[in-house]
C-alpha cells in the first residue's frame, strides 16, 4: 500500500460524498413533482408521455397496485428483449453479422438485464448486434434502474407518511426518475466519456495493419452512451466481454476515476432523499454512515491484500503486488478500489478479473454482494436492501429493552419483521441452494476452470452475484451452458422480486400506520449508537449466514497458498 | 392488471425509443461532431494505413520493437470451431486469463516467461507487468521499468546504442494523471511507432 493510494481512495470518498446534497436535493425535487432546471424543457414530453398513455399524475396507488404495475412493465420488458436478441440476425444495425442469441443464453441474458443484475453470460463483442446492445441492453438499463429508485422512492413514502393508502404511481415515478434524473446525466456523461477516448460510432469493426504486418481486428460501435448508463444505473454490463477492463470501455485513469464516482453517486444520493423525504437530514446520513464504515472496511482488506502479490508471484521473488488480471493504467489501487465498489453498489462492471484476484482480495467482493449489496448499493436497491436490515436491526434493539420497536415515529410490528426477514432470507436459499445443486451435478462441476477451492468460489461467486443482481463474475466459470443460464437466471429473478414484493408490502403496511410522537424512551436513529448496532447486525446475520461458504472457498484457498500449495486442473 | 397494459404498454414503447435509440443515436452524433477522432476509436495511420489504435495494445514478437504485456485472448480454432486456440491480443475477444492466485497453470506461465526475460536480460530485476496477463488482454501499456527492461534486446537488434533508446522510453514515459491518478506507464504501440520512425534498424 503507498500514500499514493490512500489519497486516490480519500479523493474518491471526498467526490462521492461532496455530491451527495446537491443531487439529493435536485432529487427530492423531482419525485416530489416540484419545478427544476429542466422543467421548462422536459415538462412537455412528460405530460405527453402521461397523456398518450392515459396516465393521471395526481392519482396514486396502493402497494399491490405499485407492484402489479411494475411486474407488468417488467414482463413486457423480458419478452422483448427475449425475441430482440433472438432475432437479431435478421434486425438491421448488425454490421458484424452475429448470429441469432442461443434460447437459454438469450433467456439468461434477459433475465439478466430485467434484473439490473447484468450478468455476461454473452460475450458483448463476440455476440451481440449494435441493435441488441442499443435497443436491448442500453434501454434496460434505464428502465431497472428507474424501478430500482422508483421502489426505492416508495418505501421511504411508506415511512414518510401517516395513514395513507399509498405508496405513490410506480409510472409518475419511473418517467420522473428516467426523464429528469438518468437521461440528462447520461448525456452529459457521455459526452465527457468519449473525450477520454470511448468509441461512439455505427461503424463495423475496425482492419489494422500492425507494426509486425498481420492484421488486428478492433472492434468498436457505440459504446459510450452505454457505458454511461451502465455505470450511473448501477447496471454493470459491458458492451465488451473485458467490460471496463477494456481499453474501450475504460481508457483513462481519469475515465476510471469517473466511472468509481457514477457507480456510487445515484445510490448515496438516495440516502439524503430518503432524510429530506422523512424530515430529517440527519437520518440519511446515519443510514450512509453505516455503510461508509462497511465500504472502508472492505477497501482496506482487498488493497492491502492485492498490494501484498500472490504466493505464487511472491514465491518467484516478484515484489509490486497482484498484476494478473490487471490494467496497467489502474495499477493495484484503483482496481482494488473499483472491485470494492462495484459490489458495494450493484453494479457489477469489472476494470480487473476478479476470479485472478488473491483469496482475500476476492473474499471481500463475494460478502459485499452476500449482505445484499447494502453499501451504497445499486441504484434505489441498495437503499431499499439497507431499509430492511433498519427494520430488523430496531427489531433487535426492541427486543433488548422489551418495548414494541420504532423507527421514524412507526411501531415496527410482526408483519413488517416477518417480511424483511423473508426478503432476506431469499438471498442465501438461491446463493448457497444453488452452489450446492452445482457441486454435485455434473453439470454444475464442469463449469470451474480452476482446481481445488479456486473453483468452488467460482460457483460461489457466480450465484452470489447472480442473486444479488450484481453481474460481476470469477470470469473463469463457463457459465454459457444451459445448466448455468437456467439456474443463474432463476437466481437472479427470484433475488430481485422476492425482495421487491416484500419491500412493497413493508410500504404499504407502513404508509397506513400512524405516527407516534418521540419519547424519552425512543431510540435515536441518527447517531453514533444506531450506526454501530446497524453494522452489527449486518455482519451477525450476513456473517452467520455465509461464513461457512466462504471456509470452503476463499478462506481455505488462503490458507493453502500461503503454505505455497498450488492446484492443477485434471489432476 | 389489465387497467394497467395501456400505461406499461405505452410507456415502454415509447421510453425504449428515447433511450434505446433517440439516445444513443443522438449521442453518437454529437461525439462524431465534437470529437470525430475518438469517437472512431483513437485510430493511428502511417503513410495512409491503420496501424493500430492509440488505446488498444497489439501483439509484438520481433526483438527489435518492445513487446507489451502477456495477453490472455483467444480466437476460434480454424481447424476446430469448437475450440480456441491463443490469439494474444485479439481485440474482438476481449479477456484476461482468468487464473486464480493458486493455480498451478498460472505458475507454470510465469515460470516459463520468467526464465525468457531471465535469458534476454540476465541480472535485472523482472517487473511484475512482464510475466502478468492484463485484465483485458488488450492492455496499451507497460510499465517505465518494464520498458527498460527490454531496452538491452531491442538496441542489439536495431544496432544502436541502449542510450538512445533509453532516452526515446523516458520521452515517452506518462505520469500520473494530475500527478495523482492510474500509474505511471509507458503506452507501447506509441513507443514502437517513435523507434520506427527515429532510431531505423
Amino acid at each position: 500500500m503507498t500514500i499514493n493510494g490512500w489519497i486516490q481512495v480519500a479523493l474518491f470518498c471526498a467526490t462521492v460524498l461532496a455530491l451527495v446534497r446537491p443531487l439529493g436535493g435536485y432529487m427530492t425535487r423531482v419525485f416530489k413533482g416540484e419545478r427544476t432546471l429542466l422543467s421548462p424543457t422536459l415538462g412537455p414530453v412528460e405530460t405527453g408521455l402521461y397523456r398518450l398513455a392515459g396516465i393521471d399524475a395526481r392519482s396514486e396507488q396502493s402497494w399491490l397496485g405499485y407492484g402489479l404495475a411494475m411486474l407488468t412493465f417488467h414482463a413486457l420488458g423480458f419478452v422483448a428483449l427475449y425475441g430482440l436478441l433472438r432475432l437479431q440476425d435478421v434486425l438491421p444495425l448488425n454490421p458484424a453479422g452475429q448470429a441469432a442469441v442461443a434460447p437459454d443464453l438469450a433467456f439468461n441474458t434477459a433475465a439478466s438485464f430485467v434484473t439490473n443484475t447484468n450478468w455476461q453470460n454473452y460475450g458483448g463483442e463476440s455476440t451481440l448486434s449494435y441493435l441488441s446492445q442499443m435497443l436491448g441492453l442500453t434501454h434496460q438499463n434505464f428502465l431497472s434502474a428507474a424501478t430500482g429508485i422508483a421502489l426505492a422512492l416508495a418505501l421511504v413514502r411508506g415511512f414518510s407518511r401517516a395513514s395513507a393508502r399509498t405508496v405513490g404511481s410506480f409510472w409518475v415515478d419511473l418517467t420522473r426518475c428516467t426523464l429528469y434524473v438518468l437521461l440528462p446525466i447520461c448525456v452529459l456523461y457521455t459526452l465527457v466519456l468519449v473525450s477520454q477516448g470511448i468509441p461512439q460510432t455505427l461503424g463495423a469493426s475496425i482492419q489494422a495493419t500492425t507494426l509486425e504486418g498481420t492484421t488486428q481486428t478492433i472492434a468498436v460501435g457505440p459504446v459510450a452512451s452505454q457505458v454511461a448508463i451502465k455505470m450511473l444505473g448501477t447496471n454493470g454490463g459491458g458492451f465488451f466481454n473485458a467490460n471496463a477492463a477494456h481499453p474501450f470501455e475504460n481508457p483513462t485513469a481519469l475515465s476510471n476515476f469517473f466511472q468509481m464516482v457514477s457507480i456510487f453517486v445515484l445510490g448515496a444520493a438516495m440516502t439524503n432523499v430518503f432524510g429530506r423525504m422523512v424530515g430529517d437530514e440527519r437520518q440519511g446520513w446515519a443510514i450512509l454512515g453505516a455503510m461508509g464504515v462497511l465500504f472502508l472496511a472492505g477497501v482496506l482488506v482487498t488493497y492491502a491484500s492485492e498490494a501484498a502479490g500472490s504466493s505464487v508471484l511472491n514465491g518467484m521473488g516478484f515484489t509490486g503486488g497482484n498484476m494478473e488480471g490487471k490494467e496497467l493504467r489502474f495499477g493495484i489501487v484503483a482496481s482494488a478500489l473499483f472491485a470494492v465498489v462495484t459490489t458495494a453498489a450493484s453494479c457489477g462492471a469489472v476494470n480487473a478479473m476478479h476470479d485472478s484476484f488473491t483469496a482475500l482480495g476476492g473474499l471481500i467482493p463475494m460478502i459485499n454482494m452476500q449482505l445484499g449489496e447494502i453499501i451504497v448499493g445499486g441504484v434505489g436497491a441498495g437503499l431499499y436492501g439497507m431499509l430492511v436490515f433498519v427494520i430488523v436491526a430496531i427489531f433487535v434493539a426492541g427486543l433488548m429493552v422489551g418495548r414494541t420497536p420504532e423507527y421514524l415515529g412507526k411501531k415496527i410490528e410482526s408483519r413488517e419483521v416477518k417480511m424483511a426477514m423473508l426478503a432476506i432470507l431469499c438471498l442465501p436459499l438461491m446463493m448457497l441452494g444453488f452452489t450446492a445443486l452445482a457441486t454435485v451435478v455434473a453439470a454444475g462441476l464442469a463449469g470451474p476452470a480452476n482446481a481445488g477451492p479456486h473453483g468452488f468460489s467460482e460457483i460461489l461467486y457466480a450465484f452470489t452475484s447472480a442473486a444479488a443482481n450484481n453481474g460481476s463474475a470469477f470470469g473463469g466459470l463457463s457459465g454459457n451452458t444451459p445448466f448455468y443460464n437456467t439456474t443463474l437466471a432463476i437466481g437472479m429473478l427470484v433475488g430481485r422480486f422476492f425482495v421487491i414484493i416484500p419491500a412493497l408490502a413493508i410500504a404499504g403496511a407502513l404508509a397506513a400506520k400512524k405516527t407516534v410522537p418521540a419519547s424519552a424512551g425512543t431510540l435515536p436513529t441518527h447517531g453514533g449508537l444506531f450506526i454501530g448496532m446497524l453494522v452489527g447486525v449486518i455482519l451477525i446475520v450476513g456473517g452467520l449466514t455465509f461464513f461457512p461458504s466462504l471456509a470452503l472457498g476463499p478462506i481455505v484457498e488462503h490458507l493453502a497458498g500461503t503454505a505455497g500449495q498450488t492446484f492443477a486442473t485434471g489432476g | 392488471m389489465l387497467a394497467s397494459l395501456r400505461p406499461a404498454l405505452v410507456l415502454f414503447v415509447a421510453l425504449t425509443a428515447i433511450t434505446g435509440l433517440a439516445y444513443p443515436l443522438a449521442m453518437t452524433g454529437l461525439a462524431a461532431a465534437i470529437f470525430p477522432a475518438k469517437a472512431a476509436g483513437s485510430l493511428i495511420r502511417r503513410d495512409g494505413t491503420i496501424v493500430g489504435s492509440s488505446l488498444v495494445g497489439q501483439s509484438f514478437a520481433s526483438p527489435g520493437y518492445f513487446h507489451g504485456r502477456p495477453s490472455a485472448t483467444v480466437a476460434a480454432d480454424p481447424a476446430d470451431a469448437s475450440k480456441t486456440v491463443p490469439a494474444p491480443y485479439n481485440a474482438s475477444n476481449s479477456a484476461g486469463s482468468n487464473l486464480g492466485p493458486t493455480s498451478a497453470a498460472l505458475a507454470e506461465r510465469v515460470k516459463g516467461d520468467l526464465d525468457v526475460l531471465r535469458a534476454e536480460n540476465p541480472g535485472a530485476m523482472v517487473p511484475v507487468d512482464l510475466v502478468t496477463a492484463s485484465g483485458s488482454g488488450l492492455d496499451p501499456d507497460l510499465s517505465p521499468e518494464a520498458a527498460l527492461f527490454q531496452v538491452p534486446r531491442v538496441a542489439r537488434a536495431r544496432g544502436v546504442s541502449a542510450d538512445r533508446v533509453r532516452d526515446l522510453v523516458a520521452e515517452q514515459v506518462e505520469g500520473r494523471t494530475f500527478g495523482l491518478l492510474g500509474e505511471p506507464r509507458v503506452n507501447v504501440l506509441a513507443l514502437n511507432l517513435a523507434l520506427d520512425a527515429r532510431l531505423r534498424q
